[in-house]
């Protein structure tokens, strides 16, 4: 066992640990972060991914001991991060992951997420091949990568302050057939 | 209730004459709304089962075969049990009572008792402080093999049928056999003008999700146990339980946290949610399993490698005469879902396009292989994949258009199948069309240039089965709804919201219904102490089934409120109309309140507040033994339009774009059928280029690592449009019908049919890897007495 003085999210941890393990184990384990999760445990899948200093990293193949004298930042750390540095509710690429349908499962988000904030933080508007090369870390099984390209494209429009090209399936959607009911916003 | 019974002919949804379907403004329904969950897996919130853990905790591992196939001699677990830090130790002893998710094929153990059928096949499994610990005291379990012949090709177990996979079976290795025909094949297909024979093979695949699965147990000093599993059919875990462990179902409770992808790979009871819940019960303490990576793979339930050969007879003008199929189905070392799939692979052909001659002969065959089960698509992407090959074989025997051939054998609405199986709403055309004009097919199609190529197929799935797997007459699926005085309504549901987001669903249509926010809208789901009976998500049933009957249960809640309120102002219930959050009347603008008032005045004037709803599927299927296998109350309906890059000196296919045209009823959220159709199409383009879940010749596992079985990346995935084409089902819950399983059949054809569009060959073998390519490229040039290498590569106007 090992005494571990770990900066996660901002706060000084100290935590107890089995000198193997792995910096996913403390968080998971020693500290009940399980935000970042487990799905393969050998650095495949990026589930795990965390930002140490600023820069994706496997939590699952990163020692613990590691990491002492780094900025760890989990999944749970955005929403935290984000109001503190003045802003309101989730971090702008949670909410928009929320807001175009990239969280099905959920699983491989926080990895995912966390990819695309290290992306975002050191290039303001990327184009689509360079999202797809940041986030081919982490696998997801569900969405098929489109809704989240879309996610992050709208957050990056968002932050830019401009409209969000229309994503996939709105651009190829047709008109209703005659008959079918106008959709529109009602007052609320 | 069925739909039908319920709501009348008219569909269920509209308040204007009978008939009428298009009559209302939405809400909610068809409107791109966030997910009930979203925001809290975003933020790392939302529990998943490993994320629980519980005081005391003690973690199990399992000890596994090494052998393909063998006799137990012996188990000695003594100095395992003897390590420090071991407090169970458990072996087919202690779980000899036999389950499986299908009543009549239950051969399966938690532990093997007697003996293993596959490498990996569970022995042994131990309780532990730690993990660490766990997996010290497997390796001081001594098992003693007694090695038996070991099959590895469904062709050789089918021939020799000894030694016996499992014993008790009637016929060597055969796990099911099925032979169905309808009309007389052999006359029509002698009377056709046209017949293209071939033979056609589905590689395997498997689930991956991203979540291993996990199960955690706690037994109470009371006689309850609780299992929290990631589970896609928390009602069938429960029935197992009970079985194996011999406890009264009451006395079990099963829940479902958030689930971390399933794909039909957590619908059979796994062995750990059976061990866990034995060593919690031995222990007394909670146990918590967590499958590793390699685990998930071998315990597998994947899609079904199949060997398919099929002739399709047709006249000159392309409408199909007959179709005669032979599929020899490798299941693996235990039944699963296999007696279905069984049918599956022939009972779901028949749409969309008519023949009135119909055969199948399929024959699922035991092998010393991790199991097969169902994977999104269960039974039907294999038969579908040589199908609709052998459509754009006979589109070229014909020289006609692909879609052309396929639109002049749409089978058309209201009708039925060759098979007996009633089709309601049928928006195939509408597919057909919109892929056509989204890809600039007929601009484009065998104009592309050599090695650039656009390709076209076509599918049908069914929306739920029209049959629970263990038979009963109550209903699918239950709801029930309670209110609070604050406005706020809470959804018990036993629908498993495995990612697809049918949690949401139900919020969408209760807020529909109630004219609420569907912020204010709770759902609690999957929880069997919590909830109505709800048979889990399988077979694309949760909107069909679960939306049905939560629009009963929210229409029985309505008319409470609206006839209290009508009472309340004393004026006819037809002025009154809960809708944004308020009730109005509708005859005096000045009237309204707030919902949360409303219902105020319903529980004042009649009784705490509530309602139960449910559905059941009516009445179908076809007038034979298995002619309800395949029975569905909707079918949904897609076609895909692929376009491919082929380098012909590497044969690597570049898959660029995919359009998805999919026939969902009505998008309940446009944003959440598009996310279904991406992800399956992603998926079943993966199966085609890269995926192989494959044994080696003793039966270990060809790469059990998320790096070895390739799925793919950000960089690898195409681009993928989703065509959302909307048919208006009558009986699905505002005209909704599945989206989570159709629309990924037709991409494996559609990108074997755009490579022949791209270089004139035909890929026929799954996977399409490049050695497969260049092998087919070189044949070609055999044949035609050139050399490949002369092929005029990216210059237009030279193909084939």
């Amino acid at each position: 066992m090992r005494v571990l003085k770990l900066r996660i999210n901002g706060d000084e941890r100290q935590v107890a640990a089995p000198e193997h393990w792995t910096l996913l184990e403390v968080l998971r384990y020693g500290l009940g972060l399980t935000g970042s999760k487990q799905g393969c445990d050998k650095g495949d899948c990026g589930a795990c991914t965390v930002l140490s200093d600023g820069k994706p990293v496997l939590a699952c193949l990163t020692l613990a001991a590691l990491s002492e004298g780094r900025e760890i930042t989990t999944i749970e750390g955005l929403m935290p991060l984000h109001i503190q540095a003045g802003g309101t509710g989730a971090d702008p690429v949670q909410a928009a992951f929320d807001r175009c349908g990239a969280l099905q499962c959920g699983f491989c988000q926080p990895g995912m997420m966390l990819s695309a904030r290290a992306l975002l933080n050191r290039k303001a508007c990327p184009t689509r091949a360079e999202i797809r090369e940041a986030l081919s870390g982490n696998l997801c099984r569900c969405t098929g990568y489109t809704q989240i390209f879309e996610a992050v494209e709208s957050a990056v429009a968002e932050a830019l302050g401009v409209t969000p090209a229309p994503r996939s399936w709105e651009a190829q959607r047709l008109p209703r057939p005659a008959g079918t009911a106008v959709e529109r916003q009602e007052p609320r | 209730m069925a739909a039908r019974d319920q709501h009348g002919v008219g569909a269920p949804w509209g308040d204007g004459p009978a008939g009428s379907r298009e009559n209302r403004e939405f809400q909610v329904v068809g409107k791109p709304l966030r997910k009930l969950d979203g925001l809290a897996k975003a933020t790392g919130q939302l529990a998943y089962t490993d994320d629980l853990a519980l005081p005391g905790m003690l973690h199990a591992k399992t000890l596994r075969s090494p052998h393909a196939h063998a006799r137990i001699v012996s188990i000695d677990t003594s100095k395992a049990r003897a390590l420090p830090g071991v407090l169970g130790v458990i072996t087919g002893r202690d779980l000899p009572i036999k389950y499986g998710v299908i009543p009549w094929t239950q051969d399966e153990n938690a532990l093997a008792v007697d003996k293993v059928r596959f490498i990996g096949d569970p022995v042994a499994a131990v309780a532990a402080l730690d993990e660490d610990t766990a997996n010290a005291a497997l390796r001081l379990i001594e098992v003693e093999y007694e090695l038996l012949y070991a099959f590895m090709d469904p062709r050789e177990s089918l021939a020799r049928g000894e030694p016996q996979i499992h014993e008790d079976k009637k016929s060597g290795n055969i796990s099911k056999h099925v032979e169905l025909s309808f009309g007389d094949v052999d006359a029509a297909l002698q009377a056709s003008e046209v017949v293209i024979e071939g033979d056609y093979v589905f590689h395997g695949t498997t689930h991956t999700p991203i979540e291993p699965h996990c199960a955690l147990a706690q037994a109470s000093a009371d006689g309850l146990l609780t299992v929290w599993s990631s589970t896609q059919i928390t009602h069938y875990v429960q029935r197992a339980l009970a079985k194996v462990l011999e406890l009264p179902v009451q006395k079990i409770r099963v829940i479902q946290p958030a689930l971390g992808g399933a794909f039909g790979g957590k619908s059979d009871p796994f062995s750990l949610e059976f061990c866990v819940a034995k060593l919690a019960l031995l222990t007394g303490r909670p146990v918590k399993m967590l499958y590793t990576r390699e685990e998930v793979f071998y315990c597998h339930r994947g899609r079904h490698p199949m060997q398919l050969h099929y002739r399709t007879g047709a006249s000159r003008d392309g409408k199909l005469q007959a179709v005669d199929a032979k599929i020899l189905i490798d299941g693996g070392s235990y039944s699963s879902f296999g007696l279905v799939t069984t049918y599956y692979a022939g009972q779901l052909l028949t749409g969309p396009y008519h023949f009135p001659h119909y055969r199948f002969d399929s024959t699922r065959v035991f092998t010393n292989k991790p199991p097969c089960g169902p994977k999104r698509g269960h039974g039907s992407v294999q038969p579908r994949f040589a199908f609709e090959v052998q459509l754009d074989q006979l589109a070229e025997r014909l020289a006609l258009d692909p879609i052309e051939l396929r639109r002049r054998n749409f089978q058309g609405e209201q009708t039925r199948t060759v098979n007996g199986q009633r089709i309601t709403s049928n928006g195939f055309l509408g597919c057909l069309d919109e892929v056509e004009r989204a890809s600039g097919w007929r601009a484009r199609r065998a104009k592309l240039g050599f090695g650039r190529g656009l390709g076209v197929a076509g599918s049908m799935y069914i929306s739920g089965t029209n049959y629970p797997v263990y038979p009963n007459k109550m209903p699918q699926a239950g709801v029930q709804l309670a209110v609070e005085r604050s406005g706020r309504v809470t959804v018990f549901t036993g629908g498993n919201d495995i990612g697809q987001g049918s949690n949401s669903m139900v919020a969408y249509l209760v807020a529909e219904e109630l004219g609420l926010d569907v912020a204010d809208v709770r759902v609690v789901a999957a929880d069997t102490d919590l909830v109505p009976v709800d048979l889990g998500a399988y077979s694309s049933r949760v909107t069909f089934m679960v939306g049905n009957a939560t629009i009963d249960a929210a229409r029985k809640l309505r008319r409470q409120i609206v006839e209290a309120v009508a009472a309340e102002w004393q004026v006819d219930v037809a002025r009154v109309r809960m809708a944004h959050g308020r009730v109005f009347d509708l005859a005096d603008s000045a009237r309204d309140v707030a919902s949360a008032e409303a219902f105020q005045i319903a529980e004042a004037r009649c009784d705490t507040l509530g309602s139960t709803g449910s559905y059941n599927t009516p009445t179908l299927g076809g007038d034979y033994r298995g002619g309800t296998i395949g029975a569905s109350p909707a079918y949904s309906f897609t076609a895909h339009v692929v376009e491919v890059a082929v380098d012909v000196e590497t044969g690597r296919i570049d898959c660029q774009r995919v359009w998805i045209a999919h026939d969902c009823g009505r998008a309940l959220n446009p944003m959440l059928v598009a996310g279904q159709m991406e992800g399956s199409a992603y998926m079943g383009l993966a199966e085609a280029l890269f995926e192989h879940h494959d044994v080696n010749r003793f039966g270990l596992h060809a790469g059990p690592s998320l790096l070895d079985y390739r799925i793919p990346t950000a960089v690898d995935t195409p681009e993928l449009h989703a065509l959302i084409v909307e048919s208006l089902d009558p009986e699905g819950p505002y005209g909704a019908k599945e989206a989570g399983e159709g629309p990924l059949h037709p991409s494996l054809p559609a990108l074997s049919n755009a490579v022949f569009d791209a270089v004139g060959v035909r890929l026929t073998e799954l996977p399409f890897t490049p050695g497969k390519l260049l092998r087919a490229l070189r044949e070609r040039a055999a044949r035609s007495g050139s050399v490949p290498a002369a092929a005029p590569a990216q210059s237009g106007g030279g193909r084939r």
